[in-house]
């Protein structure tokens, strides 16, 4: 086992670079990424804002079932997928999509899911981004397993497994986190504290210091992060993906950060929080913070924040033309999909709704 | 499915028990293919609690057969991850009821991953699970579990009976393209059988007529097959000609086997170790009822466990289908009309 538990233990505050004025903090581990690093994040973030709005917008206009939005997680979506190689892994939770739209999937595909025309819309393999967990956590020891098979291999794959505060208390975050200990697996297991599962705050989720603090008890170093700096994010993220590349085996790195919007637009947040709660997280608005800060220092001029939104507005008039399709689902698909090859019993039933379908047609 | 070929040249003739030819199944699939990996509790240095792994951690490396947390669900959620990621992982549950912290993981991934994936990401893997009763196991290791799998599109189900079918089918289960929950019966472990290596036997999804009998069809799965098998014997000498079909495979179900055979006869019961309430019996007697009931001179009957928990070692032979059961049933198919 470890010499010192205590190098296992996360920072007493999280990780900052960026406070949430814009103005640059002193870390002792970390620093701060390259400018170009950071403008390309800005770009990335004002996309990924956009894009949730959008999502949320075709909502209400009947296109999408339901969208749970990363509004004000940008960072961490942005980061999760920024930090990453072409061969390494993402898991994404169901908030997780503009993650997955960063790691290369095609945000019409990414949002399938919702829109109700199939269930994952996209190929895993082609971005390695895996299907969207619904359910909470269970994806987590996919992610050992995944990362486990690379190793094997000797493959230099890394794979990020990203959860929520609530999905840290489900039985597979522990079984997960124990697995890729014992079996030294390359996973940053990635929580996104947004201090809420739907309404449950997190002090009913978790009497532990901190969720990083979680790490300790598999022999697993843990860190916390500022969830709303996207500059901690990178360097944070960063080493532990690096970390865990080099053979030094899982990671657990919880960002504080904050659902600005409701669960998903069929929930009611004014039930559970107030405004001013809500008001004091749009003063730490990551995107605002990021701009102030690149602005601040030179960095970022209008020309260039005209063409970030340019590039967000192409991105959404992508989702919008896509989502405003109409597909008509092909009902042989539900049974096409199930085995290699359909039962002799799929078979008689996919014959049976291709007859009601025929019977329609006459009519 | 198709019969797998099997890459190892042996042709010879050994006398094997279940436990052997199952452990013999799994050394030779994991040296035909190395994406082939065994995990579970106890099954490295031990050789699992009944010994199915025994020498295989020794022979390929702690790579290929290791033991892990006890933690069924990290098995096999760690197990899918594997199988999507290029391996062909075959994972031991140590019994029946300790598999239920894995069946979130079993029914909302295994069994569902294909279809949600439009059939991009296929889970090739094998969850074997010692099961059913009749070994004198305490509480919590003796259930017959196959109704929750069965009833959860996406998986196979497969029990084998006899030591030639343990290996034939294990071998196929592990190199087909879907997961295939695998039902060992514990009481069968050491029943033995002269296999003649390799096993050439039907695929996946096909039932066997394992005794010729024209006057009814006793219907059976694993561990109730030997129980319908003896009881076809008693028959016989007290002149009634029972025919017996085994199973093999659960998911899928071979009707046209089955049904043959019902038709043949006109008169059926089914027998299988699990409480008859929902059960595999009952979408037997229903499926059978469907399709043949123009053939069928009496109402099928079942001969099952009770609609209890599985009773302790000292009571649990109430519980098992017994010879006398069966032939009572038998013996109510309205021979007088």
């Amino acid at each position: 086992m470890t010499s010192d538990p205590r190098r296992l233990l996360p920072s007493a505050d999280p990780v900052s670079l960026i406070d949430p004025q814009g103005r640059s903090a002193d870390s002792p581990s970390y620093a701060v990424p390259d400018d170009a690093t950071l403008l390309r994040a800005l770009g990335s973030l004002i996309t990924a804002r956009r894009l949730n709005d959008q999502a949320y917008a075709l909502v209400r206009q009947g296109r999408l079932a339901v969208y749970p939005s990363s509004h004000g997680q940008e960072a961490c979506q942005v980061a999760a997928a920024q930090v990453l190689a072409a061969d390494d892994w993402l898991f994404p939770t169901y908030r997780d999509t503009v993650a997955a739209v960063g790691k290369g999937v095609d945000p019409v595909e990414a949002l399938s899911l919702l829109k109700g025309d199939w269930h994952c819309g996209y190929d895993p393999y082609e971005h390695r981004v895996a299907p969207h967990a619904t359910p909470l956590a269970t994806q987590l020891p996919h992610a050992v397993g995944v990362a486990h098979a690379a190793r094997m291999r000797g493959e230099p794959t890394v794979v990020m497994a990203m959860c929520g505060d609530g999905g840290t208390s489900e039985g597979d975050f522990h079984e997960a986190l124990n697995f890729a200990a014992v079996f030294r697996a390359p996973v940053v297991f990635f929580v996104q504290n947004n201090e809420y599962a739907i309404s449950v705050p997190l002090a009913r989720q978790s009497a532990a210091p901190s969720l990083a603090h979680k790490g300790i008890g598999y022999g697993i170093a843990g860190e916390r992060v500022d969830g709303n700096d996207m500059a901690a994010l990178l360097a944070v993220l960063g080493a532990a993906v690096a970390r865990a590349r080099a053979g030094e085996g899982p990671q657990l790195i919880e960002a504080h950060t904050y659902r600005m919007q409701a669960h998903t637009n069929a929930d009611d947040a004014t039930r559970y929080r107030d405004d001013a709660e809500v008001a004091a997280w749009v003063r730490r608005d990551p995107i605002t913070r990021l701009e102030t800060h690149l602005r601040d220092r030179g960095l970022l001029t209008d020309e260039v924040h005209a063409r970030f939104t340019a590039e967000a507005e192409r991105v959404a008039t992508h989702l919008r033309d896509g989502l405003n399709q109409d597909v008509t689902p092909d009902p042989d698909d539900l049974f096409a999909y199930v085995y290699a090859s359909p039962t002799p019993q799929l078979r008689e039933q996919a014959a049976l709704v291709a007859d009601e379908l025929s019977r329609e047609g006459a009519h | 499915m198709t019969v797998l070929a099997s890459p190892v040249p042996k042709t010879e003739v050994r006398t094997l028990s279940m436990a052997q030819a199952l452990n013999q199944a799994l050394r030779d699939a994991m040296a035909a293919d190395p994406a082939v990996v065994l995990f579970g509790e106890d099954v490295g240095a031990l050789g699992g609690v009944f010994r199915i792994t025994d020498g295989l951690t020794a022979e390929f490396g702690e790579a290929r057969c290791f033991d892990t947390p006890l933690a069924e669900s990290g098995i096999v959620g760690m197990a899918v991850g594997m199988a999507m990621n290029g391996m062909r992982p075959v994972v031991e549950m140590q019994f029946d009821a300790f598999a239920y912290p894995a069946f979130e993981q079993i029914v909302s991934h295994v069994a569902k991953m294909r279809n949600r994936t439009r059939g991009r990401v296929a889970l090739p893997m094998v969850i074997r699970v010692p099961y059913a009763g009749g070994i004198g196991g305490v509480e919590h290791h003796c259930d017959s579990s196959e109704a929750y799998y069965a009833h959860t599109p996406g998986l196979h189900v497969v029990a084998p009976a006899t030591p030639a079918d343990a290996y034939a089918l294990l071998r196929e289960a592990i190199s087909a393209p879907d997961p295939v929950v695998f039902l060992e019966p514990k009481k069968l472990y050491w029943s033995k059988q002269e296999v003649q290596l390799p096993v050439r036997e039907p695929g996946i999804g096909t039932a066997v007529v394992r005794r010729e009998g024209t006057d009814a069809t006793l219907i059976a799965y694993g561990p109730s097959v030997p129980v319908a098998l003896e009881a076809a014997e008693i028959a016989a000498r007290e002149g009634r000609s029972l025919q017996v079909v085994d199973l093999r495979s659960i998911v899928p179900f071979d009707d046209e086997t089955v049904c043959a055979a019902v038709r043949s006869t006109g008169r059926a019961v089914v027998v299988a170790e699990a409480a008859g309430f929902a059960s595999v019996s009952s979408e037997i007697v229903a499926r059978v009822t469907e399709r043949c009931f123009t053939a069928l001179a009496a109402p099928i009957r079942r001969v099952t466990g009770f609609d209890i928990p599985y009773p302790p070692p000292k009571l649990e032979h109430f519980q098992l289908p017994g010879v006398d059961r069966v032939l009572d049933a038998v013996d109510d198919l309205q021979w007088e009309q």
